[in-house]
């Protein structure tokens, strides 16, 4: 900056702002109206030093020292609440948040579960720090095996991402087999990575490390460039994310759908095979990076009402206010350290949501008040209570978190949790 | 012509260690294999009684005011010489902090050969081989004892303390050392540990946790568990670098050895800095996802289940019960 | 003042280990190469004392797969020199690799070795002491957080048992990291990515001479489960019933 003859250098405030303000979005920073609703609205606010109004007040202020002092941007798990709500349309949680983690991670302040994980992605193209031969174990179980680019085929219709989590959880590798059978049911020409797969990167880059992101993304386009697919479909709302919205900003394209837009394609043909009831109510949760981010909430809810039996719920905080598993991006990795401080977690207060105040047949009638008495119940009085409650889910980082949630909810015993594709296949009897 | 199995035995606070009499039951088995003599080499200031248990042939002991507290300098001017003038068949020091810094140096000074990691010692008909274990106990290496000398760097865990613990009182020849001239390295205190705080190495019930725990708050689980059952929570090395657990707690080559009745290992994978300090224990129980983690060949009895989980589930039990 | 840490890449035991046709050695084939944790270590300890206190910090690596990562992320660190030694071939010996660190070292002439005290692949011995031995350099190890006063370390040795001494030890020596002070810190891929623009890697090439000191390995295998743990199974429920039941009978509950 120039002041007449006064050279005045670039301050650490300037410096932070101009970078916001690079961002195509970033200016929209200058509008904040300091209406608090980000504050407000995201689910670990009020353990905030400097929630995200705080930090622009901080940056209009010249105290942005102050916000690198704190440690406070570490209890954000980039679930989009805040952004979501913004009536200024500000890019809160990958601009400013995710901006402001970076400097953090700059300077080596990040907490020890976070470190591991970014160092495992960096060595092992994912953040468990399992190895990458192992990444398409998961097969074994399933024969005749599953398809292998490089091993097998150069040329599907469906490449079949499948993600890390996915990939080496085991909870998570249930619905990866669930949907592994729903498409060779259906006869679809697809095939996976196996260990050629490395992570999106999309949480990563969320939690600051943009750098990492890149070299993700570079290497994810040299292995996909080396085969034919149509189309790219993902069982991984982060990896959906990614490859959608965030790949083509580095000039790579890729044509992707998550999972459930696919199937729903084939809501029809599926429709025919659900042969056996699943006797349950359901109450889908719309996964931050599926809903709230992307806007894609019908095709989930279309596949669960095509199940014989289910009687789908809908949660007060559903579609694109649903709360955040704590997954959200990078907030996995942040678990150990939100807890310390909330010594609560946001996947507790899902749980906390599912389980009902009041017995099941009451929430039942308020929701649907003409429901019909079931032919079930010969003496025509009561109305078919489902006798099984499901929390559905359809991103690989919910299931763990909601089965650990369950733990420690009163009342969650008899709650299950599962993915579409569990349901699905299970009502198709695979 | 070398000749003596060696072996350097270390004290602190006014004991021996444990490591010491596996060593001299090692050392004991290759005499007599080899037929050769075994000489335990004792270094310290007006600790002669010490030697008393040891079961050796004979004992050397050094004795200087500055070989009160180790000091790698001191010793290796004080060994150094005797082992030029009595060039030993082998060498037997702890792969431990004081061994480590003794073995090496005497090793490369006299051009011997160094084995680490050793676990123990076997006979292949006429010869003589090492076993030692590697890379985090998954590789076990077998070898020919060298020839005519040999440095080796034991690890507890194939011979009991009580094997090298001799009736008899030992021959003592005290040297007395003139002086120490090239010690560079001097003690200013030693740093104790928080009082009051659980001694685990004295516990009969130990809950110990691995970095199969993911999260801090996972240890109170531990913790519940190990309040039930009347014990402690200990830890290997990752959960205490993380401050999960004082160094107190600190179950391994750094830490303590321990040997409760019933030694509960969760989310422990068991390399051998780890295990090595357990070997002591009645009953180990190991849980762990990984079927293959090492833990299995020290546990008596295994569970192929997630920590969290099993701790869990015995909380519940127990509470119920 | 000059700080030089040797470090050492070894096999990686996330990845599954597997034994060579000779049955004497490990398969090179698969396996992973990292830097040896400790080394990782000796690295931040280095680069801590250089924050505090000021001083040059080269970082040396043998030339493996590898080495390039460990060494531009020394420098993302903050090391200033990096080396890396070229002739070493794929396996060699601590001896070996102390023998061609030896010149190396005369030549940089440093004020401290540090080194991580040992690494999980060390059969022959631990390459600090070995080293120390070979430069008439005096040895400590097994050290966990350090700091100068004037020509002194001060530093922490710990001892089994929990015991640490705090101790004085003179310059020149060579120090054996169990732990830094702090944690090595996390090095953002974008500094790793600007090291490797900007970031000199100094060649240096070596002759290997056969210390003749290896051990003759008759054979090198995986354990086999042989007194493998009972494994009790069935549902979490089950499980915590037998387990009682072992405590019980153990006399503990």
């Amino acid at each position: 900056m120039d002041y007449g003859n006064v050279q005045v250098s670039e301050s650490v405030n300037q410096a932070f702002m101009n970078s916001i303000f690079a961002y195509p979005n970033g200016s929209r920073m200058r509008t904040c109206i300091q209406c608090g609703t980000c504050a407000g609205v995201c689910p670990y606010g009020p353990w905030m030093e400097f929630t995200p109004r705080k930090i622009i007040h901080a940056l209009r202020m010249n105290e942005f020292e102050e916000v690198l002092k704190s440690e406070s941007v570490w209890m954000c798990i980039s679930c989009f609440a805040c952004a979501n709500a913004c009536p200024q349309e500000i890019p809160l949680t990958d601009v400013l948040m995710a901006r402001l983690k970076e400097e953090m991670l700059l300077a080596g302040n990040i907490p020890q579960e976070l470190q591991d994980a970014l160092e495992n992605t960096q060595r092992y193209g994912n953040p468990m720090g399992e190895s990458p031969r192992k990444r398409g174990e998961w097969i074994k179980a399933l024969s005749p095996a599953v398809p292998l680019l490089g091993r097998d085929h150069q040329s599907v219709d469906v490449l079949w991402y499948v993600g890390d989590y996915a990939s080496y959880h085991p909870a998570a590798i249930l619905a990866t087999i669930a949907f592994a059978k729903i498409l060779r049911v259906l006869g679809v020409d697809f095939g996976i990575l196996g260990s050629l797969e490395n992570s999106d990167g999309d949480s990563q880059r969320l939690a600051g490390e943009k750098g990492l992101f890149e070299m993700l993304a570079d290497k994810n386009a040299q292995i996909f460039s080396k085969f034919q697919f149509n189309e790219i479909v993902t069982t991984d709302p982060h990896a959906f994310n990614a490859f959608k919205n965030e790949y083509p900003k580095l000039g790579i394209n890729f044509p992707v759908r998550h999972y459930t837009q696919f199937l729903a394609d084939h809501l029809a043909e599926i429709t025919l095979m659900l042969k056996k009831e699943i006797d349950a109510a359901v109450a889908f949760h719309d996964p931050c990076y599926l809903g709230r981010v992307n806007q894609i909430y019908e095709p989930p809810r279309q596949l669960l009402r095509a199940i014989p039996g289910v009687e789908l719920v809908e949660m007060s905080h559903n579609r694109s206010n649903s709360l955040c598993c704590g997954g959200g991006g990078g907030g996995m990795w942040l678990d150990g350290y939100t807890w310390e401080i909330a010594e609560t977690r946001s996947s507790e207060w899902r749980i906390q949501e599912v389980v009902p105040a009041k017995p099941i047949e009451d929430i039942l009638t308020v929701l649907s008040p003409t429901r019909k008495v079931s032919k079930k119940n010969g003496n025509g009085k009561t109305a078919n209570i489902p006798s099984r409650r499901i929390l559905a889910v359809a991103c690989p980082y919910e299931k763990p978190r909601f089965e650990d949630a369950k733990k420690v909810v009163p009342g969650a015993g008899n709650l299950e949790v599962m993915d579409i594709a569990e349901l699905l296949a299970d009502s198709m009897g695979l | 012509m070398p000749s003596g199995i060696y072996v350097l035995i270390e004290h602190q606070q006014g004991a021996v260690e444990d490591i010491s009499y596996v060593m001299l039951a090692a050392g004991n088995m290759l005499a007599k294999q080899t037929g050769e003599e075994i000489i335990a080499l004792l270094l310290g200031n007006k600790i002669k009684e010490m030697a008393g248990d040891l079961k050796a042939d004979q004992v050397i002991y050094f004795d200087h005011p500055d070989l009160e507290d180790f000091s790698p300098d001191a010793y290796l001017e004080v060994l150094a010489p005797y082992i030029e003038a009595h060039p030993p068949k082998a060498f037997i020091g702890g792969h431990t902090s004081v061994g480590m810094d003794i073995v090496c140096g005497l090793a490369s000074r006299f051009g011997f050969p160094i084995i680490s990691q050793c676990q123990k010692f076997k006979t292949e008909g006429e010869t003589i081989q090492f076993v030692s274990q590697i890379c985090g106990g998954k590789i076990i290496v077998e070898g020919l004892l060298p020839e005519p000398s040999v440095m080796i760097s034991l690890v507890p865990g194939s011979y009991k303390v009580e094997q090298g613990k001799g009736d008899v009182s030992p021959d003592i020849e005290t040297v007395e050392v003139a002086e120490i001239l090239n010690n560079r390295m001097k003690l200013i205190e030693y740093v104790e540990l928080d009082a009051g705080d659980v001694d685990i190495s004295k516990e009969e019930v130990l809950v110990a946790v691995g970095r199969g725990l993911q999260n801090p708050n996972d240890l109170e689980l531990a913790q519940e568990l190990a309040g039930a059952l009347g014990g402690s929570v200990c830890g290997s090395r990752p959960v205490i670098d993380q401050g999960w657990l004082p160094a107190s707690r600190l179950v391994g080559k750094s830490g303590k050895s321990v040997s409760p009745k019933v030694y509960l290992a969760f989310g422990i994978s068991g390399a051998p800095e780890h295990t090595q300090a357990i070997t002591e224990s009645d009953i180990i129980i190991a849980i762990n996802t990984d079927p293959n983690a090492p833990i299995f060949e020290f546990a008596k009895y295994g569970v192929e289940e997630d920590a969290v989980d099993v701790m869990t589930a015995l909380n519940d039990h127990i509470m119920q019960n | 003042m000059k700080i030089v840490v040797p470090v050492k890449l070894i096999p990686d035991l996330v990845e599954e280990l597997s034994i060579d046709p000779s049955g004497t050695a490990l398969d090179m084939t698969w396996m992973r190469l990292v830097i040896n944790e400790l080394d990782h270590h000796a690295i931040e300890q280095a680069i801590l004392l250089k924050e505090k206190f000021g001083a040059e910090v080269i970082v040396m690596a043998p030339d493996l797969e590898g080495a390039d990562d460990v060494l531009f992320t020394a420098a993302a660190a903050g090391a200033d020199r990096l080396i890396r030694i070229i002739g070493l071939g794929e396996s060699f010996n601590n001896h070996t690799l102390a023998a061609v660190c030896q010149p190396i070292m005369v030549d940089i002439n440093p004020d401290m070795i540090l080194t991580g005290v040992q690494a999980t692949d060390d059969l022959d011995g631990q390459l600090g002491p070995i080293l120390a031995e070979r430069l008439k350099m005096h040895y400590i190890g097994y050290i966990a957080g350090m700091s100068l006063e004037n020509d002194s370390l001060i530093l922490n040795k710990e001892f089994p048992g929990g015991l640490v001494a705090k101790m004085k030890v003179e310059l020149p020596a060579v120090v054996g990291i169990q732990a830094a002070e702090s944690p090595p810190r996390y090095i953002a891929y974008s500094r790793v990515r600007q090291a490797r623009n900007s970031a000199e890697i100094e060649d240096i090439q070596t002759t290997v001479v056969d210390t003749n000191l290896s051990p003759a390995i008759t054979r090198m295998f995986q354990p086999e489960a042989e007194e493998r743990a009972q494994i009790l199974s069935g549902s979490l429920d089950e499980i915590s019933d037998q387990m009682i039941k072992i405590l019980k009978e153990a006399g503990v509950v």
